[in-house]
C-alpha cells in the first residue's frame, strides 16, 4: 500500500488518563478512511495525532514516510500545509469579525503562497467548487447558514491545496438533508483533487456510504477495523455490534420491537476495562474472565479485516 | 377517547419582524406520545414553548383555542402558569446544564420540586428523589444525589433531567432534543428510559426532534413542521410506511441508512425562521412536485389516515 500517513505504536496520556493504547494503521493516498467512536473514544485526539497538532508520548507518525513527530518549526509548518482539519461547529470555526473573503485567503497568505490581492481569484475559484457566489466573499460569517458556514469551512481547508484532510464529525451540527450535500461535495472534492480524508464520525450509516475503511475505537484502542461494507454486515467485536443495534431505524415497528428487547436485557455499565483488560468488558455480554485479564491483539478475521476480540479464538 | 392535557388551535407566534409559527393546531390525550419533526427554523420549539407559555419576552402569541390540564390558558396569569408547569406539564430540554441549577446538588433539587408541586416533607422528598434517581437509572443513587450537575457526564446528566422533569409527576411531559447531543448506545438508552416511564406513569409525551428515526419507535402520532406552518400529521405508521407531503418523503429519505443505498440530495437549505420571501407554500423553493397553485398557501387536506398541506395532493 502506498501511505500518505501511518501511525506506529502510538501512546498517549493525558495526566493518569489514557487516551490512546498502541495505535496502529495506515492510510492509502486517495483513500476515505473513518473513525468511529462515542465521546472519549480518542478519535478526535486520534486525529490531531496524525497532524500532529498532539504529539504522542510514544510512537511515530510518517507523512509520506518522514515522522512528522521528530519534526518542529519550519519544517513541521512545511508538511503542515499539506494537512488541513474541518470541525464539527461551523459556527465556531469561523471568526465572525473577517470577511469570507478574509477567511479563506488567510491560509495562502501564511503560508506564504500568495499575497492579499493575489488571493482573490483562488478565493474565487474555492467558492465556486464548494457551490458558492464568488460575490460572497465580501459578506461576514453570520449572513450564511449552518450548511453554507460548513462549505465555506471546507472551502478554507482545502484552498491551499492540502493531500490530508481531517474531518471531525463535520455533519452532526448540520440539518439532515443538508448532510447529503455536504457529503456530496467531499466526495465532489475527493474526486477533483485526490484528496485522503479522515472522516471521525459516529454515525454508522453515513460511514457505511462513505468511507472505504473504518476503525472503531473504545477507550482509546482501536477494537475492529476493515472494510465497513463487508464489516457492517456481519460485525466481528460485540462493541461493534451493539454500535450498529443502537442505530434507529425510521420503522415504528421494527424500532418498538427493539425497545421491548433491548428492556430485558442487561443496562450496561459505564465503567471502562482497567489495565490489561478488553476495553469492552464490563459491558460485554460474552465476556470470558480472560477478558478481564489480557487486551485481545488485533487478529485477522479476512484479509483487510481485523477485531480484537478473544472469542474470535473460540470456536463460535 | 381519553383524558385531553393538551388542546392547542390557531397558534401563530411572532417575534421581531417574522413570524416563527404559523396556524399551528395539537392535541394530547393522556398515555398518548406525539412527536414534532422539523429542520432548523421550523418552529416546532417555539411552538412547544408557546404551548406552556415559557416563550421569550416580546414573543407575540395567538391562539385561537388553548387548553391546558382542562383549563383555558389563554388569559392565564404567570403565577397560573408556574403552577401548571411542574405540576401538570414539564419540559426536559436538550441542554439538561441550562435548565438544571449549577449551585444545587441534584439531590435537593429534585427535592425541591417535590416539595413544592407534591407537598412532600423534606425528608420524604429526599428519600423519593433518591428513589427516582434511582428509577432513571443512576447507579449508587445515595452517592450521586449529592453531587453537582456538572460532575455528571452528558447522559447521567440527561437522566438527572428527566428524574426531575418526572418529580412533579406531571400528565403532560414535552421533551426538546433530549438525546441529540449524546452517544448512539446512550440514546437509545435513554429512549427506552422515556418509553419505559411514559407507559408506566400514563403520561402524555411530546417529543421534539430533527430526528424521524429515533422517535420512530416511541410516538403513536407525529406532526412534521417546515418553516413554522404543519406539512403533515400522521399515524405514526401511516407517516413513516406511506408519507404524503413530498418534504416527509424527502426528509424519510435523507436519513442515511445501514440497510439501503445513499438517496438522491435534497437540494437548498431549510427555509430561515419566518419562512420564505415568496408567498405560497414555504417548501416550494424545493419541492420537485411544484405546481402553479404552490403560490398559494395550502390548505391541510385529508388524505387516509392522514393530513398534509399539499396542492399536488389535491
Amino acid at each position: 500500500m502506498n501511505a500518505i500517513v501511518e501511525a506506529a505504536g502510538i501512546h498517549l496520556s493525558f495526566a493518569e488518563t489514557r487516551v490512546l493504547s498502541d495505535i496502529n494503521l495506515a492510510i492509502a493516498k486517495g483513500e476515505t478512511f473513518a473513525v468511529i467512536g462515542e465521546s472519549g473514544s480518542g478519535k478526535t485526539t486520534l486525529g490531531r495525532v496524525l497532524l500532529m497538532l498532539q504529539a504522542p508520548d510514544e510512537g511515530s507518525v510518517l507523512f509520506h514516510g518522514e515522522d512528522i513527530t521528530k519534526l518542529s518549526g519550519a519544517r513541521l509548518r512545511r508538511q503542515r500545509r499539506r494537512m488541513q482539519m474541518i470541525f464539527q461547529d461551523p459556527y465556531a470555526s469561523l471568526n465572525p469579525r473577517m470577511t469570507i473573503g478574509e477567511t479563506l485567503a488567510e491560509p495562502l497568505v501564511v503560508h506564504g503562497l500568495e499575497n492579499w490581492v493575489g488571493a482573490r481569484e483562488k478565493v474565487a475559484v474555492a467558492l465556486q467548487m464548494v457551490g458558492l457566489e464568488p460575490a460572497m466573499a465580501q459578506r461576514t460569517p453570520h449572513a450564511f447558514s449552518g450548511g453554507q458556514r460548513q462549505r465555506i469551512a471546507i472551502a478554507r481547508a482545502v484552498i491551499a491545496g492540502p493531500e490530508l484532510v481531517v474531518a471531525d464529525e463535520p455533519l452532526s451540527a448540520l440539518d439532515i438533508t443538508v448532510q447529503g450535500q455536504i457529503i456530496d461535495l467531499f466526495e465532489k472534492l475527493r474526486d477533483a483533487m485526490g484528496l485522503t480524508y479522515v472522516f471521525i464520525s459516529h454515525d454508522l450509516p453515513v460511514v457505511r456510504h462513505f468511507a472505504a475503511r473504518a476503525a472503531v475505537m473504545l477507550h482509546g484502542r482501536i477494537v475492529e477495523i476493515g472494510d465497513p461494507g463487508v464489516m457492517f454486515a456481519s460485525p466481528a467485536h460485540p462493541y461493534t455490534r451493539a454500535l450498529l443495534e443502537s442505530v434507529p431505524v425510521p420503522d415504528p415497528e421494527f424500532e418498538r420491537h427493539k425497545i421491548s428487547r433491548a428492556a430485558r436485557a442487561p443496562a450496561p455499565m459505564s465503567r471502562a476495562g482497567q489495565g490489561g483488560a478488553c476495553p469492552y468488558v464490563a459491558r460485554c455480554r460474552h465476556a470470558l474472565s480472560l477478558c478481564g485479564e489480557i487486551m485481545p491483539p488485533l487478529k485477522t478475521v479476512s484479509p483487510g479485516w481485523q477485531a480484537a476480540c478473544w472469542l474470535l479464538e473460540t470456536s463460535l | 377517547m381519553n383524558e385531553t392535557l393538551l388542546d392547542i388551535a390557531g397558534l401563530t407566534v411572532r417575534f421581531g419582524g417574522t413570524t416563527a409559527v404559523s396556524d399551528v393546531f395539537l392535541t394530547v390525550a393522556r398515555g398518548e406520545a406525539v412527536g414534532i419533526v422539523g429542520e432548523s427554523g421550523s418552529g416546532k420549539s417555539a411552538a412547544m414553548l408557546a404551548a406552556i407559555r415559557l416563550h421569550p419576552p416580546g414573543t407575540g402569541i395567538e391562539t385561537e383555542r388553548h387548553v391546558l390540564g382542562g383549563e383555558d390558558v389563554r388569559n392565564a396569569t404567570e403565577g397560573k402558569m408556574r403552577s401548571l408547569r411542574g405540576r401538570f406539564v414539564a419540559m426536559v430540554f436538550q441542554d439538561p446544564l441550562s435548565a438544571l441549577n449549577p449551585l444545587l446538588p441534584v439531590g435537593v433539587q429534585i427535592a425541591e420540586v417535590l416539595m413544592r408541586h407534591r407537598r412532600l416533607g423534606r425528608r420524604m422528598a429526599h428519600l423519593e428523589a433518591r428513589a427516582l434517581l434511582t428509577r432513571v437509572g443512576i447507579a449508587d443513587a445515595a452517592a450521586h444525589e449529592h453531587r453537582y450537575p456538572h460532575e455528571f457526564s452528558g447522559g447521567q446528566r440527561q437522566r438527572v433531567m428527566i428524574a426531575s422533569a418526572l418529580a412533579g409527576d406531571p400528565a403532560l411531559r414535552i421533551a426538546d432534543e433530549p438525546t441529540t447531543a449524546l452517544d448512539v448506545t446512550v440514546q437509545a438508552q435513554l429512549a427506552r428510559l422515556i418509553v419505559q416511564l411514559q407507559r408506566e406513569r400514563q403520561m402524555g409525551l411530546i417529543w421534539v426532534t430533527h430526528d424521524l428515526a429515533l422517535m420512530a419507535g416511541i410516538v403513536d402520532r407525529v406532526v412534521v413542521m417546515y418553516a413554522g406552518r404543519i406539512m403533515e400529521m400522521a399515524p405514526a405508521g401511516a407517516l413513516y410506511f406511506a408519507p404524503r407531503h413530498p418534504y416527509t418523503v424527502a426528509l424519510l429519505a435523507s436519513l442515511p441508512r445501514l440497510d439501503r443505498k445513499r438517496s438522491p440530495v435534497l437540494p437548498g437549505a431549510p427555509a430561515p425562521p419566518g419562512g420564505v420571501a415568496q408567498p405560497g407554500c414555504p417548501f416550494a423553493p424545493r419541492c420537485s412536485k411544484r405546481i402553479d397553485k404552490c403560490d398559494e398557501v395550502p390548505p391541510l387536506l385529508e388524505i387516509g389516515e392522514s393530513l398534509a398541506a399539499c396542492w399536488a395532493l389535491a
